[in-house]
């Protein structure tokens, strides 16, 4: 998946979130947090300044929340603090890279023993 | 107030005690912060060795005001007068001050009889920073190379400070190391001493 790839995802589910958030019967919806389909479940955890992280992942992955949160530190920490990184431009910071796929080697290595 | 005596009012703010100051500081302040000063920076300058050359200026004045903060409060107003005293004050008691831990390891270079080197697995300014690809050979470690050159120039052993990055086998991270050279007549100065 390339960059554009990504960047169609991301603005597709921007809208899809947004309009979740309108199309609610409850009142004080924060959006869609799971979407559950036939071949893969899609986590969505949003920031308290409205940034969204959300993860794709196999029916049925558990501790996909906390793994974001994890995600949303690793942003905070190598993206945030980092002065050559321009809001909203996808992240091209190499240790943000190098911390995430600790992160995920570590969650997979706990979750499947492998 | 319970439990405190009254508290002496001093009539001039040059005569209060230099307090320790707090210990900590939190990381994250400091990170938004440097990087706040990178940035700002980088819109002023037009190349890579002009930014670097900014904040190399920018640690020297934290360096220059460190030299005498230290002097006074840890070393009850010594002056070091011999090259090694000099670089293992900088190497222990400012990296404590500064960064909490003192530097990795103080090096004396072996090609030239002027060199030394401090190095460090990854400097503390560093630590949340990755540089572009397109940047080249910029260091952000040129802030602490400015520190070390203002500490060094205002206790009387001018030298050029520079910051490196030195890959390593085994590591995904280069280490960094701050290249100290220093000037003539302090090789000089210091051959006189014996």
């Amino acid at each position: 998946m390339d960059t554009n790839d990504s960047l169609r995802v991301a603005s597709l589910w921007y809208s899809m979130h947004a309009i979740s958030q309108q199309l609610s019967p409850t009142n004080g919806c924060s959006g869609i947090e799971l979407l559950e389909v036939d071949t893969f479940d899609l986590h969505c955890f949003q920031s308290l300044t409205g940034t969204k992280f959300f993860v794709v992942c196999e029916t049925g992955t558990q501790h996909m929340e906390a793994l974001l949160k994890v995600i949303y530190e690793l942003y905070m920490d190598y993206v945030l603090k980092n002065p050559f990184y321009e809001m909203e431009m996808p992240i091209r910071c190499e240790l943000f890279d190098i911390n995430l796929t600790t992160a995920i080697q570590k969650d997979r290595v706990a979750l499947l023993g492998r | 107030m319970i439990g405190t005596g009254k508290i002496k009012q001093y009539a001039n703010v040059l005569d209060k005690p230099l307090g320790k100051g707090k210990q900590e500081v939190s990381l994250s302040a400091f990170a938004f912060l440097f990087s706040e000063l990178v940035q700002y920076n980088q819109t002023q300058v037009d190349n890579i060795s002009e930014l670097e050359t900014r904040l190399e200026d920018a640690g020297y004045a934290v360096g220059a005001r460190v030299l005498e903060l230290l002097c006074h409060r840890d070393k009850g107003n010594r002056r070091e007068t011999r090259l090694l005293g000099i670089l293992s004050f900088v190497h222990s008691t400012v990296w404590k001050v500064l960064f909490g831990k003192v530097a990795d390891s103080l090096e004396k270079g072996t090609e030239h009889e002027d060199e030394y080197m401090i190095s460090e697995k990854e400097l503390l300014v560093n630590r949340f920073i990755s540089i572009p690809k397109d940047m080249g050979t910029f260091h952000c470690g040129a802030f602490v190379a400015g520190i070390v050159k203002g500490v060094l120039e205002n206790a009387g052993f001018p030298a050029v400070v520079t910051a490196h990055f030195v890959p390593v086998e085994g590591q995904q991270r280069p280490r960094t190391t701050i290249l100290i050279k220093f000037a003539e007549k302090v090789l000089r100065r210091e051959a006189r001493l014996g």
